[in-house]
């Protein structure tokens, strides 16, 4: 009998313990791709390969899909008028930005086009804007302007003094990290692909037709090996005989502002890069906080994901000038996340179709904004490494809830409410989450596996008493659940 | 489906003890429709959970009651004098000067009143807040999540605990964790440990580590350790799978600032007099949204208090602007109440509230407007950070209302 969507939606796979299913006849591979990393790039590409009659697998060492890099970023998708003209980087998140900003409307990701100011504090950041306003030209960007002293006083009220003009860039916007790799996922199980969490791959054997992967979680077979490995891309690779770089974890500490805050500001405020280095940011979050940061600091630690009291102290000083109102708010949470760097400036996606793997490596602060083009960038490497991919299907469509702000959430939707007064019922009163977005996210076709990962699916405990109120109500409901 | 619009007389937002007095007292006192909202399940506020003994001994005397008792108390005390008690309602935001917008699972309302008394109260800061460093593990909490985490939910919390702070509330926060089964390894506090500790506490308790700031919280899946620095210099790292951040009041005060009512700058509560007005027209404030944080039953008075100013407005609209403000320089930390009503109307008990940064030995107090002294007092007791102390109010009768802010100072 044919295998549909339809069919195969009823049974999602996906495992969290236990021996991996043994492969049928021992030895044959199971697969005839594994994605290994269920970051926002791997969710994607598994997305992307749901499409084709393949058997595919998405590995992740962590408990939840988009767990590490993907979950602690600035949030922004980008139009790409900063990055090198005629990069791989480039082209990918022009054409990554605008698939994503269709499918977030589609799925229901939020996304709010608030813009960006590059401001300038200094006349060398002043004289440093035409070339940037050039740089966007060449990367196909057309609506970059120049904002004069007082035109970005007029957009940008709270600024501190000293700011002497800014470029805009109308089209830069904020996006929900955490839901866009949830819909990736989500699609990707609905239509067949096999999920694997807390199964880190320790060894890869390749031979001439299979590649054999050692894991936490026993052994799995597959013809084609798509490295997706994040910060731990190069230890995947040197297990594939490649030794193309070194991934040199970049840390970037961020600090998230109560929503009072919000009203400060209006636009993504950008520093200038100048030989002097890249300064920080100040960002609104589609959740309703702003963010400040990040901070660059190359470590040796791909685990090192901690925030340290200089830093913390260095980001207030930056922040102060930026923005001196938001120092006076309170802070919501710290937090780090470690960008895959390595050394060049541009993305190393490298197709072996010899060897029938393909990296996917040094995905840096763009990664979630070229996602879905890095998606589309690497199924085209796969087809052309001898996989009959054949003709795609429509995925199974997907709606999200809506974590985002500036659209309805369910505790302002008296239709709702009158047909479940679960939607009603406030679980998390700083981030206004009911009981019944709770009960759904713990139900949804990719759970999370702890409060953490229910966090990231509703905001419960995201907000400002971090717990004080809510979070041993949150945690009853997910142990509930789980029990 | 739309929202339901209701008009009543006195709208109370926070359903814990100082909402609760407010409601009794309104109710009983004839101010019409009294309505207090709740956004728990169950009314009563952080009572709720304190499960040790002590409350309402201000009301009551003698050693009191434990918190869960309590808060029925005011529950029933409210619901016997004729106030409205709602819980499972959230108030969302403003929709008009005194009209609020609401989600319950009933529906969603918009609801009008003649007056609103802000009773939300107020929360500890947490690890973030604090801008402590380190990894973000499970094994964090505040006291508040810890008590309802063991008192109202039985979890499982961990086995070995470090409490930050040294305060009354941090006591109890370890006194949580041993019902809980867990063993508290030590008390860390940045500033010298409370004189007289050994007296009041019993020889079985963790050491306090004063002078001590913590550095780093350490582990990944789950809590490894506090990192401290003791102020000589010396660095440890404290084994424990669970911490407790205890104390920091900040005023859960977001629904104020939506009305647009002004903070004092000391307390990040709503500027408010004696007679609890805000800023903004018939909106008055009580409890520990107003200070953070003083006790259930200074609470629960103070929303008593409020009843006789809610009634006055209610016969006359009046409403003071320009009122003199009320400050205080370093070290102290903040005062309340903060703003100089025209009327003369004293403060609870006829003293104001405050609370230092440093420990002072009887200091001398000096209330000054515009160069003029109005008031000087000597404190007889040594005031600490952290705990209450009181100014007497007697002068302020001598304030020009027309006259710049009222400072105090320490001489």
């Amino acid at each position: 009998m044919p295998e549909t969507y339809e069919s195969r939606a009823m049974n999602p796979t996906i495992t969290t313990s236990g021996a991996l299913t043994a492969d049928e006849p021992p030895g044959a591979p199971a697969y005839d791709v594994t994605v290994v990393g269920a970051g926002v790039v791997g969710t994607a590409i598994a997305r992307e390969l749901a499409r084709y009659r393949l058997r595919t697998a998405l590995l992740d060492a962590s408990d939840d899909i988009g767990n590490g890099t993907s979950k602690a970023n600035t949030a922004i998708l980008h139009t790409g008028f900063d990055a090198v003209p005629g990069s791989l980087e480039a082209r990918l998140v022009r054409e990554g930005q605008r698939e994503l900003r269709a499918y977030a409307a589609e799925t229901g990701i939020p996304v709010e086009r608030v813009g960006a100011l590059l401001v300038a504090w200094d006349e060398e950041q002043l004289a440093a804007l035409p070339a940037l306003s050039a740089k966007a030209e060449r990367n196909e960007y057309h609506a970059a302007r120049l904002l004069d002293a007082d035109e970005l006083r007029a957009r940008e009220p709270r600024l501190g003094p000293g700011a002497l003009g800014a470029l805009e860039i109308p089209d830069e916007s904020i996006i929900c990290p955490w839901t866009t790799p949830l819909a990736y996922a989500t699609q990707a199980v609905r239509a067949g692909v096999h999920l694997h969490l807390n199964c880190r791959v320790r060894h890869i054997d390749s031979g001439d037709d299979v590649h054999t992967l050692t894991t936490t979680r026993g052994t799995l077979h597959t013809r084609h090996l798509i490295n997706a490995a994040g910060l731990y891309a190069d230890e995947i690779d040197r297990e594939l005989g490649h030794d193309d770089f070194t991934v040199t974890p970049r840390r970037g500490q961020l600090i998230v502002f109560d929503k009072l805050a919000r009203d400060l500001v209006n636009h993504i405020l950008l520093p200038v890069p100048t030989a002097a280095g890249k300064g920080v940011l100040v960002a609104p979050t589609v959740f309703g906080n702003v963010l400040l940061g990040p901070t660059a600091e190359d470590l040796d630690d791909k685990t090192a994901t901690g925030s340290t009291a200089d830093a913390i102290a260095l980001l207030r000083e930056k922040g102060r000038r930026i923005l001196p109102e938001l120092l006076d708010e309170e802070v919501t949470a710290v937090y780090a996340g470690l960008r895959a760097a390595t050394g060049q400036e541009d993305y190393r996606i490298r197709s072996r179709p010899d060897r029938r793997t393909i990296t996917v490596g040094g995905i840096r602060s763009t990664g979630l904004t070229a996602s879905m083009a890095i998606a589309t960038h690497v199924t085209e490497l796969l087809g052309e490494s001898g996989l009959a991919l054949g003709t795609p299907s429509e995925l199974p469509p997907v709606t999200l809830p809506n974590l985002g702000e500036a659209f309805p959430r369910p505790y302002q939707d008296a239709g709702l409410i009158a047909a479940d007064p679960a939607y009603g019922t406030l679980v998390c009163h700083c981030e206004r989450v009911s009981a019944g977005e709770i009960r759904d996210a713990l139900a949804g076709p990719v759970p999370p596996h702890s409060p953490d990962g229910l966090r990231r699916r509703t905001r419960a405990g995201n907000g400002r008493c971090q717990g004080f109120y809510c979070g041993a109500a949150v945690r009853a409901l997910f142990e509930e659940a789980r029990s | 489906m739309t929202r339901r619009e209701r008009t009543v007389d006195v709208l109370i937002v926070g359903g814990g003890p100082a909402g609760l007095g407010a409601g009794a007292e309104l109710a009983a006192s004839g101010a019409g429709r009294v309505e207090i909202l709740e956004r728990e399940q169950t009314a009563g506020g952080i009572p709720r959970h304190c499960h040790h003994g002590g409350f309402g001994g201000r009301t009551i005397g003698g050693a009191g009651t434990t918190g869960p008792a309590y808060a029925r108390g005011c529950v029933a005390a409210a619901l016997r004098a004729g106030a409205t008690l709602r819980t499972g309602v959230t108030v969302t935001g403003w929709a008009g000067p005194l009209t609020v917008d609401t989600t319950a699972p009933t529906g969603l309302e918009r609801i009008t009143a003649r007056a609103v008394v802000l009773a939300t109260g107020a929360r500890e800061r947490s690890r973030s807040a604090r801008l402590v460093p380190g990894s973000r593990p499970p094994g964090v909490y505040t006291t508040g999540e810890l008590q309802q985490a063991v008192h109202l939910y039985r979890q499982r919390i961990g086995s070995r605990a470090v409490v930050i702070g040294d305060e009354p509330i941090s006591h109890a926060a370890a006194d949580t964790l041993r019902v809980a089964g867990l063993e508290v390894v030590a008390m860390v506090t940045d500033r010298a440990p409370a004189r007289l500790a050994v007296l009041t506490r019993g020889g079985d308790r963790a050491p306090v580590l004063g002078r001590t700031t913590v550095t780093a919280l350490t582990g990944r899946e789950r809590l490894t350790g506090v990192s401290v620095r003791h102020h000589d210099g010396r660095t440890a790292t404290l084994r424990c799978d669970t911490v407790v951040f205890t104390g920091d009041w900040i005023p859960e005060h977001e629904l104020a600032r939506r009305a647009g009512v002004a903070l004092d700058p000391g307390t990040r509560g709503p500027a408010h007099d004696a007679a609890h007005r805000t800023s903004g027209a018939g909106v008055f404030a009580v409890g520990n949204l107003l200070h953070g944080v003083e006790s259930a039953g200074f609470a629960l008075a103070e929303g008593r208090a409020v009843a006789a100013p809610v009634l006055r407005h209610l016969a006359t609209g009046e409403w003071p602007t320009g009122r003199p403000s009320v400050a205080v320089d370093p070290p102290l930390r903040w005062i309340a109440p903060n703003l100089v009503g025209p009327d003369g109307e004293l403060p609870l008990d006829g003293r104001f509230t405050l609370r230092t940064t440093r420990r002072l030995a009887s200091p001398l107090l000096v209330v000054r407007q515009d160069g003029r002294e109005l008031h000087r007092q000597r404190l007889l007791l040594p005031v600490v950070p952290d705990r209450p102390f009181r100014l007497r109010a007697g002068w302020l009768d001598r304030v020009d209302p027309y006259g710049g802010p009222v400072r105090i100072s320490v001489c």
